[in-house]
């Protein structure tokens, strides 16, 4: 086995299994996808009635009162440009320690902003989930706490009944897997859409 | 309570399905019989008649190496001018242009030693053919050659007074058609089923329900009203003049679940995403966080079991997994207590409601909703701990105790399960050391599994088990004198440091995972990283080919009474620390630097 006998052996079996795992594995991966998850794998777009509405499963921002809010949101519109060169909207996290003093002003902010917009709340503590900023920047979903937290506004806002939320609420919520693993979400852009009236 | 639980679930889902695939694992390196073998035997023999190799032909442990890192090279090359050119080159509907040389120097160098950090956002840096063709070809390649180095090690504990240590092409063919094409294809799928993305569409932009303000220079404008029809942006009765409305929003799209599969399973760990497993389109829920997590630490934990079967010493194989299992379910523990627990600056005196009740509760900063504190300090334990590096939280945004631990499962040199292959070969070494230290305390000759561990394999044992503490310290040394670096610090004081110390030992425990604020796309960065990358893999792997060499051609010696016992709890012990001793000891200095000095301030 000499060495140029190696050679020529490693850049075939290199350009062979590039082949198979680059191109073929992957066409296979996507041809079955399309074919039998089409809804998942092109990105759980809802629409309704032929009118698009977002991913179910990216976060948008909401700040008006009559809407849910959900996690805090590292805009960046920067980065990505529609086909017109228009600004795009995508998040990213804060990469920011938990530990510091700046951080400790940060959350203070945000605490004083959502308290001011749930006067109905008081001095309840407020979850969690709704003054940090999540793994991705573009969680869709926060905990059933955070959306219980926001109930009474909602209702004051949408001139609705607190019970019309929290059933709404109810069938945007998703259970652990099994009952056990990860965690209990409430989808906040399904919610809005049902407080539209769309979904 | 249930939170113990689910934890408990996860360690035991690891450990019933390891058991099974170490069997079959051991079964296609040996090329024995296997449920599989009816159908993907003809796929193997198809290659070699193909290629015309001669799969029973040995190889000695010069042509072994000499055949791995030609093929790395090979690799190395393909993958780096893909890159360069992906901009003239089709399957890129971004239209995006060629990565710039030290980016793609240091793509290439992550990927091809498993290792792969990631100093760019996938969705707006690589085209899909650099996805597919590229970074998922290397996420199959460099894991088998990863398996395959553990198999000449294997075969030389079992054999005797040959030269010989196997055949490198039929190794990584009989891994890449019996193991990781198979399970990746399965992996894919359900992932796909569970809402991962994976087509070839162009990204899309779609509505907002709400429309966002920006001012002309670019910053949020909060509480602002705004009128899409006439275009206007209005601040507390006042129109804002240059103001722009954003009403899309940006949806990448693209092969992603055919690139995670592999990216898990093969402790690679390169996102699809910038924000790798947290991307809602990457891990969209438990179900497919399930699946991802497992697949981390599954191969690296099987292996135990082939490497036991394989010696025919199941009980070495438990020692082994052993040692790593308890180093991980203390580190686990440590990272899940912390994160639950959170930091005083976050619950703000009680404004901030942190309990569990009717939420996760916790330090959720950097972690998403749908995974909680649970799984999310799972998935940094396991991908720490196996040279995985892929996460499902900013570690970043972890405290700074649970920051501290994951580095130091990766400082410890990647044993704790580490990556495919290579983190049981590691342990090996240092199970070679444990022998000697201990032969040394009772006055014996060392030896290990019936062979003598002479000097040579101390040279070589002790270069593997050291590579990786002196890539990461005299790395970060340098890194920290250098004034630049602080543009690429995010956080200020100790946690700054921890930045640097973070992105130094990912890189030199071919890790991959990030303090992700540290921008580490520096020609700098780009180039000190790649080269500690290239070094701290290929450097080990010529060390263990060296020693299976030297030991599959000594003579076996009898066991008698005398025989240190290296598959008791005495032996378990002591491996652990010895990795303990070594590991810890080098970056205390270090680490008192970073997080514990964090961690001290946060108490006053």
């Amino acid at each position: 086995m000499t060495v140029k006998n190696i050679i020529s052996k490693a850049l075939l079996i290199f350009l062979l299994f590039t082949l198979i795992c680059g191109v073929i594995y992957t066409a296979l991966i996507t041809g079955l996808a399309q074919l039998i998850f089409p809804y998942q794998a092109n990105g759980s777009i809802i629409e309704v009635n032929g009118k698009v509405y977002g991913s179910e499963l990216l976060g948008q921002q909401f700040t008006s009162d009559k809407y849910m809010w959900g996690r805090i949101m590292n805009i960046d519109i920067s980065t990505y440009k529609d086909k017109e060169g228009d600004p795009v909207m995508y998040a990213i996290p804060s990469n920011i320690s938990p530990a510091s003093n700046e951080y400790e002003q940060l959350v203070a902010k945000r605490v004083e902003k959502i308290k001011a917009s749930n006067p109905e709340m008081g001095d309840t503590p407020i979850p969690v989930d709704l003054v940090t900023c999540s793994g991705s920047g573009l969680d869709p979903h926060i905990s059933p706490a955070a959306a219980e937290y926001q109930v009474k506004r909602l209702a004051r806002a949408n001139d609705i009944s607190e019970d019309e939320v929290r059933e709404i609420i109810r069938k945007c919520t998703t259970g652990k897997f099994l009952g056990i693993f990860g965690a209990e979400t409430v989808n906040v852009l399904k919610v809005n859409l049902m407080l539209e009236g769309i979904l | 309570m249930e939170a113990v639980l689910e934890y408990a679930l996860y360690l035991a889902i690891l450990v019933i399905l390891a058991v099974p695939l170490g069997i079959y694992i051991k079964k296609l390196m040996k090329g024995e019989h296997t449920f599989l073998s009816p159908l993907l035997n003809p796929c193997e023999r198809a290659v070699y008649k193909l290629l015309r190799i001669d799969s029973e032909k040995e190889m000695s442990v010069k042509q072994y190496i000499i055949s791995l890192l030609i093929f790395s090279v090979f690799g190395f090359v393909f993958l780096f001018l893909l890159q360069l050119l992906q901009g003239i080159l089709p399957f890129n509907p971004q239209g995006l242009s060629g990565v710039k040389w030290d980016l793609a120097f240091n793509t290439t160098a992550s990927f091809i030693t498993n290792t792969n950090w990631q100093a760019y956002t996938g969705e707006s840096t690589l085209s899909y053919l650099t996805q597919s063709l590229g970074l998922t070809v290397q996420n199959f390649l460099s894991s088998a050659t990863g398996i395959a180095v553990l198999f000449a090690l294997i075969r030389g504990f079992t054999r005797v007074k040959t030269d010989t240590v196997g055949n490198f092409w039929t190794d990584i063919t009989r891994i890449l058609v019996h193991l990781l094409i198979p399970l990746n294809i399965i992996i894919s799928l359900i992932l796909v089923g569970g809402g991962v993305i994976q087509n070839i569409s162009p990204a899309k932009a779609l509505p907002l329900l709400e429309p966002i303000a920006v001012s002309a220079d670019g910053e949020i404008i909060e509480n602002a009203v705004i009128d899409v029809e006439a275009n206007t942006v209005t601040l507390n009765g006042s129109k804002i003049e240059g103001a722009q409305i954003v009403t899309e929003q940006f949806v990448p799209m693209g092969p992603c679940a055919s690139q995670v599969a592999p990216k898990q399973s093969g402790t690679n760990g390169g996102g699809f995403m910038g924000v790798n497993s947290a991307h809602p389109l990457e891990n969209p829920n438990p179900f497919t966080n399930i699946v991802e997590m497992i697949s981390i630490l599954l191969i690296p934990a099987a292996l135990c079991f082939t490497f036991g079967s394989a010696i025919k010493n199941k009980k070495q194989g438990i020692a082994i997994f052993m040692a790593m299992f308890i180093c991980l379910g203390i580190a686990l523990s440590v990272i899940a207590v912390n994160e639950q627990i959170g930091t005083p600056q976050l619950s703000q005196s009680g404004n901030v409601d942190i309990s569990s009740e009717m939420q996760s509760g916790g330090n959720m900063e950097g972690k998403e909703t749908r995974f909680g504190i649970t799984a999310s300090s799972t998935w940094a334990a396991f991908t720490t701990a196996a040279s995985n590096g892929s996460v499902n939280a900013m570690h970043d945004s972890l405290t700074p105790i649970s920051g501290m631990v994951t580095m130091l499962l990766m400082q410890l040199g990647e044993v704790i399960f580490g990556g495919v292959g290579c983190g049981l070969y590691g342990m090996l070494a240092f199970a070679i050391l444990t022998v000697f230290i201990a032969g040394l305390m009772v006055g014996r000759t060392p030896e290990f599994l019936g062979k003598k561990i002479e000097p040579f394999e101390m040279k070589w044992a002790v270069i593997v088990s050291l590579a990786t503490p002196v890539a990461i310290l005299i790395g970060s040394g340098i890194a920290v004198m250098l004034p630049e670096i602080t543009d690429s610090i995010s956080n200020s004081g100790a946690h700054g440091f921890s930045q640097v110390l973070y992105a130094f030992s990912s890189c030199g425990g071919n890790n991959g995972s990030a303090f992700a604020g540290f921008n580490a796309n520096t020609v700098f960065l780009n180039i000190t990283l790649g080269l500690i990358m290239l070094f701290a893999r290929f450097i080990p792997i010529i060390g263990i080919l060296k020693i299976a060499g030297s030991m599959a051609n000594k003579k076996r010696i009898a066991t008698t009474a005398g025989t240190l016992s290296t598959t008791n709890a005495m032996f378990v012990f002591l491996l652990i620390f010895i990795v303990l001793l070594v590991g810890a000891l080098s970056f205390f200095p270090a680490l008192a630097l970073g997080p514990i000095a964090e961690f001290l301030e946060t108490m006053v």
